[in-house]
């Protein structure tokens, strides 16, 4: 007989070898991505071919053959910029009313809906015109992970399926599902969204064993994070988090490049710019910047509309730019330190992500926010997919570390007159569930309309709005005697899930909607099918994987309910189990699935008898010592 | 309480053996269970007592989240992955419930059988109470310097202490009626600090 592996409760057993694949960490960042591995519990990022750099700039450029991403897609700006596709991130999970505000600003052909909701409510998503094809932010993401997957792949000589993948914590319901979408299409399974902050945390924590309260500015090219972290014994417990989905690097790319433009016109030039120059004037904004980082002023050459300017700029200039958005940052981190009842003083180190955080006045605006230095001997741009991969190899492999997250934003419920009812508060800890109820407002009412939105405003049109859909059949009744039941579900990847539910009558109802920012089923499977031969097999792999991992917890828990209760075992039952078992290993080691579920069934059916024969002698032994009476 | 109560037992859906109720782990196969209908005080082990050491509470929710949390499961089936998310999701709402003390307070009503004031068709109705929320509210609205809100918020901070040691007193003794107008009383103060707070930010970013 095989030996027994005891375990303590709660801790994961190492899967079976031939389960444990490898996942990666994987920070899919506005302007640059990163991609890393950790093996116990030292990650290092995966770097192209040649070993040069780690960082893949999120940029796509879709010329006539496969897509083409990273440093040679932004290569094609200077030629064929109206094929190349740069800061996407910020069109993730986004409505046509979102983009309305930013669609100004983006270097490319944003197609607007007509319409800014399907028929059945769902918001549009926005497309974008690139050369001949029309693509969703989903989709350009896809060409980005597809490509970070390879280079993993071709970096560890082994296939990569499973990634955690970081979003920045403001990330409302909508971009985590399209983020998610995202992956799916580029054949990349989930183990879980982090949080870009947390992530930072995770690989600094583990580095430096830390306790107490940590404070990570997160400022990438698009988004901008702050989160409040207690650190204990191994359990990273986020306490507050905060942001601007709309913030970044990109900002201060426009500041200058608008800075640039001014000059031109003081200089009697005329520029009316197409898509194409506006992304040469911000990739010469963007070497300004950087350059500015270590140098006092910088001189930059402008050649646009066939007129060449030159300009110098410096640091005093540039910090005079970026000014406003900089505050910003430190108006919505005070906010969050209320948020959480904490001082600046009480916080015990500040760690800087993202790579807006080497502009310099970036670091002494929180230096003085916080009276002290911020961490950065981590690379701020790996440190992120560097906690990613930790990450990864915890779910995986087994750790002694937690990750306790929380919800960015309030979620609710439009009520009476437009207004909000809050159901589940912003930073409160997730997993949740939490149910409220409500009631009709007409007598015979049978049906009602559920809107689901997400935000800290009291009126609905303030709110973004995440789903609707009409819970039908309440029986007739008097207004206000129906109690329907609206239950919110929020899972570990921070994704939320409603269904509603009348409660009074018995008769159940129940609508479970998942709000998708993303992309609907069938548009995924078509799409699948034409960016993917491979899908099908993948889920195939999948499902037989998944039939394998049950077959083999249904046998671990046989064998240790037959150590637990030898007494209870008859020798025939005994025999019949073990060869079932021995049947179910012997189809485990196959492929067929179906083999391995029937299997699995016959010895369910094997054990039966002895299952029974446990709980009565349990029974047995509660009721002895009891009066026959005692018991109902 | 009898005897059956104690050591009900249900199936585990794993081992198909007998399983505890409300225990967390099969003790047979350690398949991870459904959450029972277990109170808030018995998930932390302690007694249904408004006074609880936080602090104590926290170090219990710490552990047990490191055995529940999804993050635990994420290479397991996905039976397993459901039921640790709704035991992570039942251990979270007990600790937020349990922490804040007007959460808390609100709670051990319910249990008790009463409803407390505020929620749908309980109004206030304590001329006392409002007469001194509105004055407070008056005092936040003409100050405008942060020494001033400081000392209110540390005032309102400690008429909460007060009021907190009272409730625990009312709770001890049974005296549900008076626990529910402290628990408003409570409610009132901890918005006032809220907002004193939120005014002092204010102030400061202006």
């Amino acid at each position: 007989m095989a030996l027994l592996k005891i375990h303590e409760p709660g801790e994961t057993p190492l899967p079976h070898e031939d389960e444990r694949q490898i996942a990666v960490g994987i920070d899919l960042g506005t302007t640059n991505s990163v991609v890393a591995i950790s093996n116990s519990e030292k990650p290092e990022v995966l770097r192209d071919k040649s070993g040069g750099n780690a960082i893949v700039p999120s940029v796509v450029y879709y010329g006539d053959d496969t897509p083409v991403v990273g440093e040679a897609a932004r290569d094609q700006i200077n030629t064929d910029a109206s094929r190349v596709v740069s800061s996407v991130k910020r069109l993730m999970g986004r409505g046509l009313d979102d983009v309305k505000s930013v669609a100004g600003t983006l270097p490319y052909h944003v197609e607007v809906p007509e319409k800014s909701e399907t028929e059945n409510g769902e918001p549009m998503m926005v497309r974008l015109n690139v050369g001949n094809r029309v693509l969703t932010p989903v989709e350009v993401s896809a060409d980005i992970l597809r490509s970070l997957r390879t280079r993993a792949e071709e970096s560890l000589d082994q296939p990569v399926e499973k990634a955690v993948i970081t979003v920045p914590a403001y990330f409302d319901d909508g971009a985590r599902t399209a983020t998610k979408d995202a992956a799916k299409l580029a054949g990349i399974e989930v183990l879980r969204l982090v949080n870009e902050p947390t992530a930072a945390a995770l690989a600094y924590g583990l580095d430096n064993g830390a306790e107490g309260l940590y404070a990570v500015y997160d400022l990438g090219g698009g988004t901008f994070d702050i989160s409040l972290l207690k650190m204990q014994k191994g359990v990273f417990q986020v306490k507050a988090t905060g942001g601007d989905a709309a913030l970044g690097g990109d900002d201060f790319d426009h500041a200058i490049a608008e800075h640039l433009l001014a000059e031109r016109k003081d200089g009697g030039a005329t520029d009316d710019l197409d898509a194409s120059d506006a992304k040469r004037l911000l990739k010469a904004a963007r070497t300004v910047k950087e350059s500015l980082t270590d140098q006092d002023s910088v001189e930059v050459t402008v050649p646009l509309n066939g007129k060449e300017t030159k300009h110098s700029v410096t640091r005093e200039q540039f910090d005079g730019m970026i000014a406003k958005l900089v505050a910003r940052t430190t108006t919505i981190t005070e906010q969050v330190l209320d948020d959480a009842d904490v001082l600046p003083e009480d916080v015990k180190g500040v760690v800087l992500v993202g790579g807006s955080t080497r502009v310099p006045a970036v670091r002494k605006a929180v230096a003085d926010l916080f009276e002290q230095e911020p961490l950065s001997d981590i690379d701020p741009d790996e440190v992120v997919a560097l906690g990613a991969a930790l990450q990864a190899e915890a779910l995986t492999g087994g750790s002694d570390n937690l990750l306790l997250d929380v919800t960015p934003l309030s979620l609710g419920l439009e009520t009476m007159g437009g207004i909000v009812e809050k159901v589940i508060d912003r930073n409160t800890p997730i997993p949740v569930a939490k149910a409220q109820e409500f009631t009709t407002y007409q007598d015979g009412q049978s049906a009602m309309m559920i809107h689901v939105v997400q935000g800290e405003r009291e009126m609905v049109d303030q709110c973004r709005s995440l789903a609707r859909f009409v819970l039908t059949g309440i029986p007739s009744m008097a207004a206000g005697a129906a109690r329907i039941r609206v239950q919110f579900n929020v899972d570990a990847d921070g994704l939320l899930t409603v269904s509603a539910r009348e409660e009074t009558t018995g008769t159940e109802q129940e609508v479970a909607v998942k709000p998708t920012y993303g992309i609907n089923e069938s548009d995924m499977a078509t799409m699948l099918r034409d960016s993917m031969v491979h899908a099908r097999e993948d889920m195939e792999m999948r499902v037989l994987t998944e039939a394998r991992v049950d077959a083999r917890r249904n046998i671990l828990a046989v064998n240790a309910a037959m150590e637990a209760d030898r007494a209870l075992l008859s020798k025939e039952d005994e025999a019949s189990i073990n060869q079932a078992i021995a049947n179910l290993e012997t189809a485990m080691a196959g492929e067929d699935r179906e083999a391995i579920n029937d299997a699995a069934e016959a010895l369910e059916n094997a054990s039966r008898p002895f299952a029974e024969a446990r709980m009565d002698s349990r029974i047995r032994q509660a009721l002895a010592g009891q009066n026959v009476d005692e018991v109902h | 309480m009898s005897n059956t109560e104690q050591t009900a037992h249900k199936v585990c859906w794993s081992c198909k053996g007998p399983v505890e109720a409300s225990a967390l782990f099969c003790e047979t196969c350690n398949a991870i269970q459904a959450p029972g209908q277990l109170d808030h005080f018995t998930r932390f082990g302690l007694e249904h007592s408004f006074a609880v050491d936080v602090d104590a509470m926290e170090a219990t929710y710490l552990k047990q989240q490191q055995k529940l949390h999804p993050d635990r499961f994420a290479s397991r089936s996905g039976r397993e992955q459901a039921l640790s998310s709704q035991q992570a999701a039942s251990l979270n709402e007990a600790f937020e419930t349990l922490k804040n003390p007007v959460a808390r307070a609100h709670y051990m009503l319910r249990l008790a059988g009463h409803e407390p004031e505020g929620g749908e068709g309980h109004t206030v109705n304590d001329p006392g109470l409002l007469m001194e929320a509105m004055e407070m509210r008056e005092a936040l609205d003409d100050a405008d310097d942060k020494i001033t809100i400081d000392a209110m918020i540390k005032d309102t901070r400690k008429q909460a202490r007060a009021c907190e040691k009272d409730l625990g007193a009312a709770f001890d003794s049974k005296s549900y009626d008076a626990a529910k107008k402290l628990a408003t009383r409570l409610r009132y103060l901890m918005k006032m600090t809220e907002e004193a707070r939120a005014k002092k930010s204010r102030l400061a970013a202006a």
